[in-house]
């Protein structure tokens, strides 16, 4: 606090400071023409234009300055306030200022950045650090209160990125509940047979960590369940998870599967949504030999004995291990963590949108995840790449992009499908001996060995074709395409229209957000960005971080990534996670909500209205009055905008700092 | 002379219903009158503009002015009162924050004269005649004081010691006044004469408001049969009291009716309608664009329904011609 009394125009007296940032903001905004425009205003004490504000440099002239002219207010214009609004409170506390006696104007992204008129740019640079030197004058003197974090970690997902980040954290010793929506752990990573570039086999370096996951002291693992609240705020979330019947005691199955033998249906009848529909399973199911936890499951929709309870139960009669609950309900569990790490992955964009590709109409038609069962050894086929009527392929052809890069459906390049078309090409020779096509747009091969394992299958005689297939058809135009499918493109290095005739057809899907991800984003309040994927905090510098705090994502769940990306990213998320909880304490920011009870009338208008629950009536009764708990608030302001007869107050956003602020850009 | 103190009473653009509320002060005015000198009061008793401006400056003790100022001669009288007055009291709502005459606002001064002397159904008037300023006639010159294009309230106007709200304002809360100016414990300028808490406070069916009122439909209280000891709001009744400053004592939640809202907000509140409009409809049950309209439809005329009494001093102001 500066405790001096002196006053500039009677106003508490304001240091402006604009940054050039380089030439981000001073290659469109005249800034010392900004500085000289601010120096006039009322209560401007002084004001400075330096290259980079945020440098040590930068700070410390704030500082100095503090000191130097009794500055009771700071204004800083540079960057985001996401950015660098923390770099400065702690230059002004240097100075011995209170921290939120400053206010940031954001003059990159709002105005630098998105301009080209350099004068209006400019004009408008001059009306927004207006507006903050009007609305700095309100700004009161704020504490930051610390609250304890707990050590505990919720994980959500249980694909590959889900698992690295709970086992990382579980071998730093803190205690990590994994939920998983299905019934095993593995994710997509679980389907595939190998992993490119190195063609080592996907079981056997997924299965190792999902046993390590299951058999970890420190980790419980909830599958077959789903978060379905989170309350609170970071380092005390309250976080409540559905775990959906199995009709099969977890901690009785040992997994021998002899009920599935057992089963009243003889033959497995149901679609297998493990394997892609491709194979058929029992209403007693496991989704694959090394399923995670190794615990059989019964499905409503099938069993009989849950559709209509007349069965008699052969399963449940095998089992010495009196494993079968058919009375088993949906319940609610309820668990304390301090961090969130999201790990909700992807899902395979839906081949059938692009009639043109003939999915869904023509039986010789995959998708890439069909095609990965199809050669996986514990696959539908053990392996062998048998068509839907039977045969073998010998010719297969594989188009790269749907789904991505097409302004039809995602703009997005996907990222992996380049190079897991390239070892489903390298897989489909290897089992069937096919001449194999891969028709791509581009090829990219940007990762490490990447490169080189594209040169592999140059030289293996897979055929390259380079133009997007325009589609896929069984209608013959030759004696040579009769009876098969017929991909018609453009080759655009030969400049010519190609037929070519094939018996399969591969389609490379791309990558898209879960279809859930906007309800789970909300549920974890964390934001999307406009293709759907979770929003990390800054593309760069903080990728698994989000804008709620104690929430980190990692995997697919943020963008299209491989698995080499999405485990480092996953152990990037359990070190900032580590790093929350091992501070022990977070500080709070102070932009809460309060009542004054004196003001309140009691008309309860606040209490459904919070996001947070934090609004409660303090007595019941006449005098009933609205409290806020602080440190549930987490200042979205939506009491205070609601308040009819504006008792509540928000730090940092009362009616003098907002409406000083609009006049402050309105009038010249 | 008399050396009581002299109080002047004077009414704007208003109904005459705070001159109402003067004579509902019953026996208790005889107390007034023993106490001061009344030197205005156009409604009882027959004095000039002449004998006001006779008298020196700041000579008049108090004066209470009631109703929105529309008219040059409001303007004039207002400007005058203030010469001569040490203590202003803007009184009731009109003179608060414009009133009911403040609906003018929504329209132009050119379409309420078409409207008023010209389209309105039932105006015989082939000539499109209008009140002029000033017109000839026989070669007597006839003048009349001229609509301004804004409703303004007094504040608006000139400088106001005290408010007191209301439409009107009730006989103890102008007692209450009354007494305070004649014993001097004046409270800091700028007041409201009335408790700075919402109006919720001091009704009786209060605790029958849900937290979540989960609003499916807005009535009028002529469509309903309204429960007698259930939140009017709970009812689907649009009651302006959690935005309005208590005081009346909740007089209409307690004769069966909404409030409207004319005691005006709290001093904490710069929008009385807009603050309505966030808190009640944030507590509408639909979510979606569609549903939400639905239930907004019971609200048809919504600025004469938040800003019943106070357009003059809303963020919204006024239409421009």
């Amino acid at each position: 606090m500066t405790g001096n009394t002196e006053k500039h125009d009677g106003l508490p007296r304001v240091g402006f400071y604009i940054c050039h940032c380089g030439t981000n903001i001073a290659g469109t905004i005249d800034v010392a023409d900004v500085r000289k425009y601010a120096e006039g205003l009322p209560g401007v004490a002084i004001a400075r234009d330096y290259k980079y504000m945020c440098s040590d440099p930068g700070q410390e002239m704030i500082a100095a300055d503090i000191k130097k002219h009794k500055l009771e207010r700071l204004v800083v214009a540079a960057c985001s306030p996401n950015l660098h609004e923390e770099t400065f409170r702690k230059a002004a506390a240097r100075g011995g200022l209170n921290p939120f006696y400053f206010q940031m104007v954001n003059i990159r992204e709002h105005a630098s950045w998105v301009h080209t008129d350099k004068l209006a740019a400019t004009r408008k640079v001059k009306d927004l650090s207006r507006a903050a030197i009007a609305r700095v004058r309100f700004h009161h003197a704020l504490d930051k209160q610390r609250v304890p974090v707990d050590p505990n970690v919720l994980v959500v997902g249980g694909g590959i990125a889900g698992i690295h980040a709970a086992l990382t954290l579980a071998n730093a010793g803190k205690q990590v509940t994994l939920v998983e929506k299905e019934a095993t752990i593995g994710g997509h990573m679980a389907l595939f047979d190998k992993t490119f570039p190195t063609l080592d086999c996907a079981a056997c370096i997924l299965t190792p960590k999902m046993s390590a996951v299951k058999s970890h002291p420190n980790i419980k693992l909830w599958t077959y369940s789903e978060v379905e609240k989170v309350e609170g705020y970071v380092g005390n979330y309250k976080v409540q998870v559905k775990r959906k019947p199995r009709y099969v005691d977890e901690d009785l199955c040992v997994g021998c599967m002899e009920c599935i033998d057992a089963c009243v249906f003889k033959e497995p009848k149901f679609r297998d949504k493990f394997n892609q529909g491709l194979g058929k399973r029992k209403p007693v199911y496991i989704d694959f030999p090394q399923a995670t936890p190794k615990v059989v499951l019964v499905d409503p929709e099938t069993c009989i004995q849950l559709k209509t309870g007349k069965c008699k139960k052969s399963c449940a009669e095998v089992c010495d291990r009196k494993a079968f609950n058919f009375e088993q309900k949906e319940k609610i569990e309820e668990i304390k963590v301090g961090a969130i790490v999201l790990a909700t992955g992807f899902k395979t964009y839906d081949a059938g949108r692009d009639p043109n590709y003939g999915y869904g109409r023509y039986p010789g038609v995959y998708t890439a995840l069909e095609v990965e069962r199809l050669v996986n050894a514990s696959g539908p086929t053990s392996g062998e790449v048998v068509l839907r009527d039977g045969k073998h392929p010998k010719a297969v052809g594989i188009v790269h992009c749907v789904g991505s890069r097409d302004d039809k459906s995602n703009k997005w390049c996907s990222r992996v499908c380049c190079m897991y078309s390239l070892k489903l090409a390298h897989l489909i020779k290897e089992h069937t001996g096919a001449e194999v096509y891969n028709f791509y747009i581009d090829m990219r091969a940007p990762g490490k060995a990447y490169e080189e394992f594209y040169d592999k299958l140059l030289s293996e005689g897979v055929h390259f074709v380079r133009g997007r297939v325009s589609d896929v058809t069984d209608w013959a135009m030759t004696p040579e395409e009769e009876g098969r499918l017929v991909i018609r493109v453009e080759d655009t290095l030969a400049g010519f229209v190609r037929r070519i005739p094939v018996d399969m057809v591969v389609l490379s899907t791309g990558l898209e957000p879960q279809a859930d991800a906007q309800e789970v984003r909300r549920r974890f309040n964390i934001g999307c960005g406009t293709e759907g994927f979770f929003q990390e905090r800054h593309p760069k510098l903080a990728p698994v971080n989000t804008f709620t705090e104690g929430v980190f994502i990692a995997g697919g769940c943020q963008a299209p990534r491989d698995i080499p990306d999405t485990v480092a990213q996953a152990g990037a998320a359990a070190a900032e996670a580590l790093a929350l909880i091992d501070a022990g304490f977070v500080e709070l920011e102070p932009n809460t909500s309060h009542i004054a009870a004196e003001e309140c009338s009691g008309c309860k208008t606040c209490v459904p209205l919070c996001p947070y629950s934090a609004i409660s009536m303090e007595k019941a009764g006449e005098n009933a009055k609205a409290v806020i708990n602080e440190v549930l608030c987490k200042g979205c302001g939506v009491c205070a905008a609601a308040c009819p007869s504006g008792s509540i107050k928000q730090n940092l956003f009362s009616d003098d700092e907002i409406f000083s602020e609009i006049e402050g850009v309105l009038t010249k | 002379m008399s050396d009581k103190p002299a109080v002047a009473f004077y009414w704007c653009a208003s109904c005459g219903g705070c001159e109402e509320a003067v004579v509902d002060l019953a026996e208790d005015i005889l107390k007034v009158v023993e106490a001061v000198d009344i030197v205005l009061w156009p409604v009882a008793m027959d004095f000039k503009k002449s004998d006001i401006e006779a008298r020196p400056d700041k000579s008049i003790a108090a004066a209470f002015i009631n109703g929105a100022v529309r008219t040059s001669e409001q303007e004039e009288w207002a400007r005058l009162l203030r010469k001569k007055s040490r203590v202003v009291v803007s009184f009731g709502a009109c003179a608060n924050s414009g009133g009911i005459p403040a609906l003018a606002n929504q329209f132009g001064k050119e379409q309420i004269l078409k409207y008023v002397y010209e389209d309105c159904p039932g105006v015989d008037n082939p000539g499109k005649t209008r009140p002029k300023v000033k017109s000839v006639d026989e070669g007597r010159v006839l003048t009349l004081p001229e609509l301004h294009g804004m409703v303004r309230s007094l504040d608006q106007v000139i400088d106001v010691e005290y408010y007191l709200p209301g439409c009107p304002p009730t006989p103890k809360l102008i007692m209450a006044a009354v007494q305070a100016l004649l014993a001097g414990k004046l409270p800091p300028k700028g007041t409201v004469l009335s408790p700075d808490i919402a109006l919720c406070e001091e009704c009786r069916r209060k605790d029958s408001k849900p937290s979540d009122l989960s609003l499916t439909g807005f009535k009028r209280p002529h469509q309903v049969q309204i429960d007698p000891e259930k939140c009017l709001l709970a009812q689907g009744l649009v009651c302006m009291g959690p935005a309005t400053r208590g005081g009346c004592e909740a007089l209409c939640p307690g004769g069966n009716m909404p409030c409207t809202g004319c005691f005006g907000p709290t001093s904490r509140v710069k929008d009385q309608g807009a603050k309505f409009v966030s808190s009640v409809f944030s507590n509408i049950a639909p979510k979606d664009e569609k549903g939400i309209d639905a239930v907004l439809d019971g609200i048809p005329d919504p600025i004469g329904t938040f800003y019943r009494y106070g357009l003059s001093k809303s963020l919204l102001r006024r239409k421009l011609n």
